[in-house]
């Protein structure tokens, strides 16, 4: 039998096992290009955001950028100083984060704690719900519901001020604290509890003197994300918050958050490629610094968690 | 010793009433804890109630037909929502079209293909990272990137992938954890029996896990109805008084694309473009578009719960 003919008998198999392999090879190629989407967003974000902003430093030097104490990019008399978005964003998100913790956090221990099993699985999925609404109608809720009534306390405040849209984002966030917190608290281990009902201790003192400290860095992890989340928050400021910069820490006073000046320039028609343009991008690195900054520390924070138990 | 006895016994009855009254402090604690609680997590839902009262009670004035199959008008009694809707429908389109897709075969390829070690673990830092990437973030990318460095234009082709990369991570999260429940002992049955690596994938991973593919794309699919600071990035025009050219004709071939190119507007915009005039006129207007997508946001959220809800119970390995 020579090899000519031995490769003749088997070949049909053997084209069909070639044939084969050679899909199975290109599927996964495919899978693999799909799953590669997401770290080519990462770099096309990361790039668009950085060469944009260098043209804009061009124009303007980071000196300025970040001791500036105006921002009027769009006046004849041009200001670069991102400081007072910062301080309007900054603002915001205070007191968002006022809201959010005290409640998010109560709200998770009694998810965790105290909530019945049945409870529990009717209270989370309504939570879920409040994720699900879009911020723009947050937004719609925050100028002409909260504001108003918050004119009936503070008579002198104005119709676009930072209390209410933070309030309100706040509210918002407050899904964000109580789950990842939750999560965090579920996680530590049932003997810590029953070792302190065994030295009887209430539910509440188990609570608040041994689960929450046991979870304290997921719980801290709770926090930074939500944080990330107020600060990247554009719709609820940028409807009732005004749209003016202004450097100031008084929630009583309208600003402009980084994100509602972004919005405000893509309403207007600038050109593409003039500074205001490139203003925009310069604004969203800044924010996309911040954003990133809060993530990284969050989940270090839960990872340190996870390793605890 | 029977002294003794005596006088512990009466220093346990001096000190009862004390411990009494400390056991009933703490239970009470305990019931006022468990009270303010459950206040503090009302907050969220009583916000959600009166949100939407305030909504219907403000835009009730608007709820018949014409305001959905009007153009927007400068007289805000007239304004309707028709390209608004339209809008949202066909950039919808296009989001599914390209998330569902991808997020699905992201999430095969990181559960089913990769191989732990530096590479995986890259695109894990990166999914994770994305989902926190403020959406606004992705509207720039689209500025910069489809916008201008491809050409596209401020166009539904544009903010159809824009929002498609934008729920991106939460297909690929959803694949991810539904893929994860599915027990080994099946892929090894189908491999046992001499299927190839595709076809336990497709035949079996995908088919058991494509419930809970369903309530992540639904999810996904209500966080981009819903979004707006993305889609006002790229420019989309607020004033609107014409539809795009329809996806389906008359003649052969009975699909065309130009709709695609075309500019557009969606009901988040419409309402906030009616929200930021000072007219009040117009706020009723846009009460009237946040109760809708109010409406539709939580149908589809609660269709993706209950879903969820029901795989959970019904599935048993």
């Amino acid at each position: 039998m020579t090899p000519a003919n031995q490769n003749t008998i088997i070949s049909p198999r053997l084209a069909k096992n070639i044939k084969r392999n050679v899909r199975e090879r290109i599927i996964e190629f495919i899978l693999m290009l799909a799953a590669l989407s997401a770290v080519l967003t990462t770099f096309a974000i990361v790039g668009v955001l950085i060469v944009e902003s260098l043209s804009f430093f061009e124009h303007v030097s980071l000196v300025d950028f970040l001791t500036d104490t105006q921002w009027t990019p769009l006046f004849e008399d041009a200001h670069f100083g991102i400081m007072p978005l910062v301080a309007g964003t900054l603002t915001t998100s205070a007191i968002a984060l006022c809201v959010a913790i005290p409640v998010g956090t109560i709200g998770a221990i009694y998810l965790s704690e105290f909530a019945s099993h049945k409870a529990r699985e009717i209270i989370k999925p309504v939570l879920e719900l409040l994720v699900g609404v879009p911020t723009v109608v947050f937004g719609y809720f925050a100028l002409l519901f909260v504001t108003p009534l918050l004119q009936k306390i503070f008579p002198e405040l104005p119709g676009f001020n930072m209390l209410g849209p933070g309030i309100v984002m706040g509210i918002m966030i407050i899904p964000y604290i109580s789950s990842v917190a939750e999560d965090a608290m579920r996680a530590v281990p049932m003997s810590m509890r029953e070792g302190s009902y065994a030295m009887g201790a209430t539910r509440f003192q188990t609570a608040v003197k041994v689960v929450t400290p046991a979870a304290i860095s997921g719980i801290i992890a709770a926090y930074i994300l939500a944080i990330s989340r107020a600060v990247g928050e554009t719709m609820v400021v940028a409807v009732a918050a005004g749209q003016q910069p202004n450097l100031t820490f008084n929630p009583m006073e309208s600003a402009a958050t980084i994100t509602a000046y972004i919005v405000q320039v893509a309403l207007g028609d600038l050109p593409h490629g003039s500074v205001g343009y490139q203003s925009i991008f310069a604004a969203g690195l800044v924010l996309m610094i911040m954003t990133l900054t809060f993530n990284i520390l969050g989940h270090i924070a839960r990872k340190k968690f996870r390793e605890n138990y | 010793m029977t002294e003794l006895a005596k006088k512990s016994q009466a220093s346990v009855l001096e000190n009862l009433d004390s411990v009494r009254a400390m056991i009933k402090r703490h239970k009470r604690n305990d019931i006022l804890f468990s009270i303010i609680g459950l206040i503090a997590l009302m907050i969220g839902l009583l916000t959600l109630c009166t949100l939407f009262i305030d909504l219907v009670m403000d835009g009730y004035p608007r709820f018949n037909i014409d305001f959905l199959s009007n153009f927007p008008s400068r007289r805000a009694a007239k304004a309707g929502l028709l390209s608004a809707w339209v809008g949202s429908l066909l950039v919808m389109t296009v989001t599914f079209l390209t998330a569902v897709p991808m997020g699905v075969a992201a999430g095969l390829y990181l559960e089913e293909y990769a191989k732990k070690g530096w590479f995986s673990d890259l695109i894990e830092i990166n999914v994770s990272n994305l989902a926190g990437v403020p959406s606004i973030v992705y509207g720039l990318l689209a500025l910069g990137l489809f916008v201008y460095g491809l050409g596209l234009g401020q166009s539904i082709l544009t903010a159809g992938l824009t929002l498609g990369l934008l729920i991106l991570p939460i297909v690929i999260v959803s694949t991810r954890e539904s893929i994860r429940a599915i027990p080994i002992a099946i892929r090894e049955a189908a491999y046992a029996v001499g299927a190839t690596k595709w076809q336990v994938v497709k035949d079996h991973v995908l088919k058991y896990s494509q419930g809970g593919i369903l309530t992540g794309v639904i999810i996904g699919m209500a966080r981009a109805l819903g979004e707006t600071a993305p889609v006002i990035t790229i420019g989309a025009l607020t004033f609107i008084a014409f539809l795009p050219p329809s996806p389906l004709t008359e003649a052969a071939p009975f699909i065309n694309f130009d709709w695609l190119t075309s500019g557009f507007t969606v009901l988040p915009i419409q309402m906030f473009n009616w929200l930021s005039r000072p007219d009040h006129a117009f706020h009723i207007n846009a009460a009237a578009t946040g109760a809708i997508i109010i409406v539709v946001t939580l149908l589809m959220n609660g269709t993706a719960i209950y879903l969820r809800y029901q795989i959970r119970k019904n599935i048993k390995w």
